[in-house]
């Protein structure tokens, strides 16, 4: 399944997370390789979101390892991780609500917009500060958010709220981004212009891993798909064989909730 | 409404003049107090600082109850190196402000393991431990009794020049020069990316980290900024006084500053100034001139409770809600000229 030869740019091996006696992430492992776009699904409960805080180091493993780029990063801050170019998206919309639009894909920019102390202090920082603006408008232009840069975010709609949150994470120069459930709670033609933007981000050269529900969309979007049950590995391969596999119908009919709706 | 015309461009010229208006007010003022008022202004100098560098820790939406004894360590710092190692006094103030920062980096590691109400406690705790130490070590803190006879701020004496720290309004002077810089530095550091990530980690920490902001880095940062600035009001305080003691640094006194944080409203740079003025104010003025002086902590009590219900948003959101209300009356009345005519 994998193309062989090339070292994958994470990979997850033998990941387990308890919480007290529940087991969330069961002896998961998975490899994603550079330039891919990698579907992360399973029914509700099944440990997705959980792997992503693993990966992106908010919760620490209970065992296991996360390599990135080979380097063993399990349990190092997220904010170091993002510094290597690992980057997350939260599902839902978490943003920066008291912010205008501009000012949290700004935030967004925190990694690129090195100055000192001082320097910020007596205003020698207007240089960086002023290439992190035209950064940021960049961005937003490129999710067609610029004519709102000035809006406070309570003000936009939810589609748009959920395209920002990718916007601030891209801001970021990630070289993997997590995204975990990105067209929910979009209309169908909100759901397209994202897909065709998760791919044009891809065609940038960031790899992407991907949670979400929506089928059709992880379907179409996805090079290869990683299904996780009960926080284990079930099946892993291109999306007609992981439509069509048993397994997978299975443990999908078997949830209570089935595959529409589930977080 | 005309912001061009004469009328606008004068409006816009008292708008720039302000500060000009606002230091001749300040300048002024001590002129027109009585002795004891201007002691009371060097202290309310002195209190403006303490607040606002309070509020910088604020910005990342940490409440501490340990910042009146990170004062009291600038304080005690100070007055030790002055008494003890013959440090001048402004050199000592300084490092007293150096010396609440370390302590303040020091225990942001206990400290930021926690976050909300158990860093509130964590932080009071801190404090209670500090002052216990203050209690227990007559040498060199004083024991409860504290330290006393603390140097003086040095005479300036040139040839044309000398200056008396003793004289209320001396001190006066002093405080508003360190105090103006203080918070001009305060300022600066908000409205720069450094605020925008403190603001940045008070509404969504998690997201924050996700984009690379170390949130403990930046809240020890916060808290070691506004620990710097509080030891600096607290050496200021100190070589004022004289004396210090471990019961001047009480959390009854940090109470204070919750109020006139809470009652200035924390939003705007000013919000907290407006809190510490008007509620000294009050204070020294309205409630000794009717006797009530010895009740504050009731009233206290009471301006939070009635500020909490009916002013949630301080008395910095006053001025705008006065400024929306005159321009629809303005609107209004313009319109019913229209129809008259
Ligand atoms: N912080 C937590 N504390 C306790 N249990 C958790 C926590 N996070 C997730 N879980 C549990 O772990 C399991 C997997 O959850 P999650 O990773 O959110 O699933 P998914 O994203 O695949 O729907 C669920 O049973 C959930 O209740
Ligand atoms: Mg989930």
């Amino acid at each position: 399944m994998n193309p062989s030869g090339e070292r994958p740019i994470l990979e997850a091996r033998g990941l387990t997370r308890r919480f007290g006696g529940l087991v969330a992430v069961n002896n998961f492992s998975f490899s994603v390789h550079e330039g891919a776009i990698h579907g992360l699904i399973g029914p509700n409960g099944a440990g997705k979101t959980t792997t992503f805080n693993v990966i992106s180091g908010f919760y620490a493993p209970t065992a296991g390892q996360v390599l990135f780029r080979g380097l063993d990063i399990s349990g190092r801050k997220t904010s170091a991780l993002a510094a290597m170019g690992l980057v997350r998206t939260f599902q839902g919309s978490t943003l920066f609500q008291e912010f205008s639009v501009l000012d949290n894909v700004r935030v967004g920019r925190h990694l690129g917009a090195r100055a000192g102390f001082i320097g910020r202090l007596i205003g020698t920082d207007r240089l960086s500060e002023r290439a992190a603006d035209a950064k940021a408008m960049e961005t937003l232009d490129f999710f067609g958010l610029q004519e709102l840069a000035g809006e406070p975010v309570s003000n936009l709609p939810h589609g748009h709220q959920r395209m920002l949150g990718m916007a601030v994470a891209l801001a970021a120069e990630p070289r993997v981004l997590l995204l975990d459930e990105p067209f929910t709670g979009m209309n169908p033609e909100e759901t397209r212009r994202m897909m065709a933007l998760v791919r044009r981000i891809r065609d940038r050269g960031v790899t992407i891993i991907l949670v979400e529900h929506d089928m059709q969309a992880v379907m179409n979007l996805c090079d290869i798909i990683t299904v996780m049950n009960f926080g284990a590995l079930l099946v892993e391969g291109a999306p007609e064989m992981v439509r069509n596999d048993p397994a997978v119908i299975e443990a999908y009919l078997g949830s209570t909730d089935g595959a529409g709706h589930a977080s | 409404m005309s912001t061009a015309g004469p009328a606008g461009s004068i409006r816009r010229a008292v708008w720039r003049l302000r500060w000009v208006f606002l230091f001749a007010i300040l300048a002024a003022l001590p002129y027109m107090l009585s002795y004891s008022q201007q002691e009371i202004a060097v202290l309310l100098v002195i209190n403006v600082l303490l607040v606002c560098s309070y509020r910088l820790l604020t910005l990342t939406g940490e409440w501490s109850l340990g910042h009146v004894v990170i004062m009291g360590v600038g304080a005690y710092a100070s007055a030790l190196l002055a008494k003890q190692f013959g440090i001048p006094v402004p050199l000592s103030m300084l490092l007293g402000g150096c010396m609440a920062a370390a302590i303040a980096a020091l225990l942001s590691f206990p400290l930021f393991r926690m976050k909300g109400f158990y860093f509130l406690i964590g932080s009071f705790a801190a404090g209670e431990i500090i002052r216990l130490i203050w209690k227990r070590f007559t040498d060199p803190f004083g024991g409860p009794k504290g330290l006393k006879r603390i140097d003086p701020f040095p005479d300036i004496e040139t040839g044309f020049l000398s200056i008396d720290f003793y004289e209320p309004v001396n001190y006066y002077f002093l405080s508003l020069v360190v105090v103006s810089v203080s918070l001009f530095i305060l300022y600066r550091i908000e409205r720069s990316r450094i605020g925008l990530t403190f603001h940045a980690i008070h509404w969504q920490d998690r997201l924050a980290e996700s984009v690379g902001v170390d949130t403990f880095r930046y809240r020890t940062l916060a808290f070691v900024i506004a620990s710097f600035f509080a030891g600096i009001a607290g050496g200021l305080y100190a070589h004022y006084v004289g004396a210090v003691n471990p019961t001047r640094f009480s959390v009854d006194q940090m109470v204070y500053v919750l109020v006139w944080a809470v009652v200035g409203g924390t939003t705007t740079f000013h919000g907290p100034i407006l809190g510490v003025v008007v509620l000294t104010v009050i204070n020294e003025i309205v409630l000794r001139a009717l006797g009530l002086d010895t009740a504050r902590p009731l009233i206290y009590g009471a301006i939070l409770i009635l500020s909490v219900l009916y002013l949630p948003h301080g008395l910095e959101s006053l001025g705008p809600r006065l400024r929306t209300r005159w321009q629809l009356w303005r609107s209004g009345s313009a319109a019913g000229g229209r129809e008259l005519a």
